[in-house]
């Protein structure tokens, strides 16, 4: 089992070196960035949802969140080191909050994602109600739904003057991806990743063998959270504004298809389902034929019916059968001399 | 050394006007085996539930090896080394058996140890040449071994079992009654059951459940001819 964690964490860095280097002779880098970007907050879902069996309607909240947490902080430190830390830590402590509630009162699934959605509707309410100059934290003003724009972004830690943008950006995103991957990939080996799995697959027996489920599913959705506060941090960075919009339904549901098209249970595929649509939507965005909400729609109606477990385990299962149809002569080359 | 392992006192549970379980006074002395018969609805499930925590019992109290437990939840309640089996299959169908096996182990014991363990129990179960399979796929008997595996992997000092034999084939019975004699060297048994034949074959003291209420309570050949006990069971009115 070690060595095949060693090979699997080799695999992961060889492979997001080829594409963090590739990638830009393909799309240009300001793109790539948000599709990176996009991609993390798929992640942060796929983490609680495909692994932890907790559907929550508003990972936009958290990817709000971490990217106001960061504005808001940046405007009044004037560097960005501390802000990105806050974005995640924020974040991270507002979920433990908001899932203990809804854990430890033992909440049907329902119930978590009729909050979930609702808590992001405040949020989203609450920030585009915020145009008044009385709506200020320290020197930043949170502008309602003209947003905060103008705050410091990313520089190298230490120096406020050396901002890192453009290409420099896209590479602190994808490396950021890349060691988030690692990080949810360990976790998932680990007996807590495994112990989560077994809480998706049935609570009760998991609670009867004496684990404490409200206790594990609260971290756990804490640190999905973390994930969607950090690429809300570095969204943040790439838009240089932050609006409400950011908490937006539209952005909820987009994570969601995100996930079920690139298939849930698994890491990649949420990563792929949200740069994938996001980077068709960004094509769309350049012609005026079709509403390019009709065709983001079309595409999950297709994937439920056709491939409902996303594209990721399809590929995997193609893949399978693949191998299994290369081995087959072997093996009818060795029948006849047992006849 | 005959310990007072699990004990309550007038537990009672009503589901509205239903009391599904009426002032049960009941006591298991360590590595006891006890078998808790009744027709359907007599309140053995109902019982059950409150000493598991799947239910907070509306009056009375459950002790466990001196300690008050009522109310607790059924992590805290198994975390105390006490294995439940549910009525209905309870496994995680779509991971491995020695998963299943090894999740169990995991929360009392580090990686490597669970591991060992896991191996162990398959072993005994005779599930080895399954022990990659997915639940999901087995047949009803394999997943109620493995549920078996599961309850027992951890060395707990009282286990108990709703209908560890229901739906199960002889074979399969015959090695669950292996396993459940083993299981009373080091642990008190508690088993919910229908199955006569199966109470037969394993019981000695068994208690009557009937109304919500312990009707007797005594060994397994003078119940068996009770006459209280088979108009109860045929539905006739004592």
């Amino acid at each position: 089992m070690g060595s095949s964690a060693t090979r699997e964490v080799v695999l992961i860095l060889i492979v997001s070196a080829l594409l963090i280097a590739g990638m830009p002779l393909l799309i240009g880098t300001y793109t790539l960035t948000v599709l990176v970007i996009y991609g993390m907050l798929g992640l942060s879902l796929g983490l609680i949802w495909g692994f932890g069996g907790i559907l929550c309607f508003g990972q936009a909240a958290f990817f709000g969140l971490g990217a106001y947490t960061y504005a808001i902080s940046a405007v009044n430190i004037g560097e960005s080191t501390l802000p990105m830390i806050l974005a995640v830590l924020v974040t991270a402590g507002f979920a433990a909050l908001l899932g203990a509630m809804m854990f430890y009162g033992r909440l049907g699934d329902v119930y978590l994602g009729v909050i979930t959605l609702v808590v992001t509707l405040i949020l989203f309410k609450f920030m585009n109600s915020t145009a008044g100059p009385q709506y200020v934290i320290g020197d930043a003003r949170l502008g309602g739904f003209n947003g905060i724009p103008g705050f410091q972004t990313l520089n190298v830690p230490g120096d406020p003057g050396a901002y890192i943008w453009g290409d420099s950006l896209y590479y602190v995103c994808a490396v950021a991806l890349a060691v988030v991957f690692l990080l949810v990939s360990w976790l998932l080996r680990s007996s807590f990743g495994r112990i989560a799995v077994g809480i998706r697959e049935n609570e009760t027996r998991m609670a009867l063998m004496g684990y404490d489920v409200a206790a594990r599913k609260t971290v756990l959705f804490s640190i999905g959270a973390a994930i969607a506060g950090l690429s809300g941090a570095l969204f943040a960075n790439w838009a240089e504004i932050v609006t409400p919009t950011l908490f937006s339904l539209g952005q909820s549901a987009e994570i969601i298809i995100w996930c079920i098209v690139g298939g849930l249970g698994t890491r990649l595929g949420p990563i792929l389902g949200a740069a994938g649509l996001a980077y068709l939507k960004f094509m769309l965005g350049q012609q005026s034929a079709i509403d390019n909400t009709l065709i983001m729609g079309l595409v999950l109606v297709l994937f439920v019916l056709f491939l409902p477990g996303g594209l990721v385990p399809a590929v995997a299962s193609l893949w399978a059968a693949g191998g299994r149809l290369r081995r087959r002569p072997v093996r009818r080359m060795r029948r006849p001399r047992h006849g | 050394m005959a310990e007072t392992v699990l004990e309550t006192a007038g537990l009672t549970m009503r589901f509205g006007g239903v009391t599904a379980s009426d002032h049960v006074d009941f006591r298991l002395k360590s590595r006891e085996l006890r078998c808790l018969i009744g027709p359907n609805g007599a309140g053995k499930s109902t019982f059950f539930k409150c000493v598991t925590g799947l239910l907070t019992p509306s009056e009375g109290h459950v002790f466990m090896r001196g300690e008050e437990v009522t109310g607790w939840l059924p992590h805290q309640i198994a975390s105390l080394g006490v294995g439940i089996k549910t009525q209905t299959p309870n496994v995680l169908d779509s991971l491995s058996v020695h998963e299943n096996i090894w999740l169990a182990a995991r929360r009392f014991f580090d990686p490597a140890e669970a591991r060992d363990r896991a191996h162990a129990m398959i072993e005994r179960l005779a599930l080895g040449p399954i022990a990659r399979s997915e639940l999901g796929q087995l047949a009803h008997g394999e997943r109620q071994r493995v549920e078996l595996g599961i309850v027992t992997v951890a060395d707990p000092w009282l286990v108990l079992l709703d209908e560890p034999a229901a739906g199960m084939s002889a074979a399969d019975v015959e090695r669950m009654t292996g396993i459940i004699h083993d299981l009373t060297r080091s642990a008190a048994v508690v088993i919910v059951e229908h199955d006569m034949q199966f109470i037969r074959s394993i019981a000695e003291t068994v208690t009557v459940f009937h109304q919500g209420a312990v009707l007797m309570e005594d060994h397994v050949d003078r119940v068996m001819t009770d006459e209280t006990v088979r108009a109860v069971y045929l539905g006739k009115k004592a």
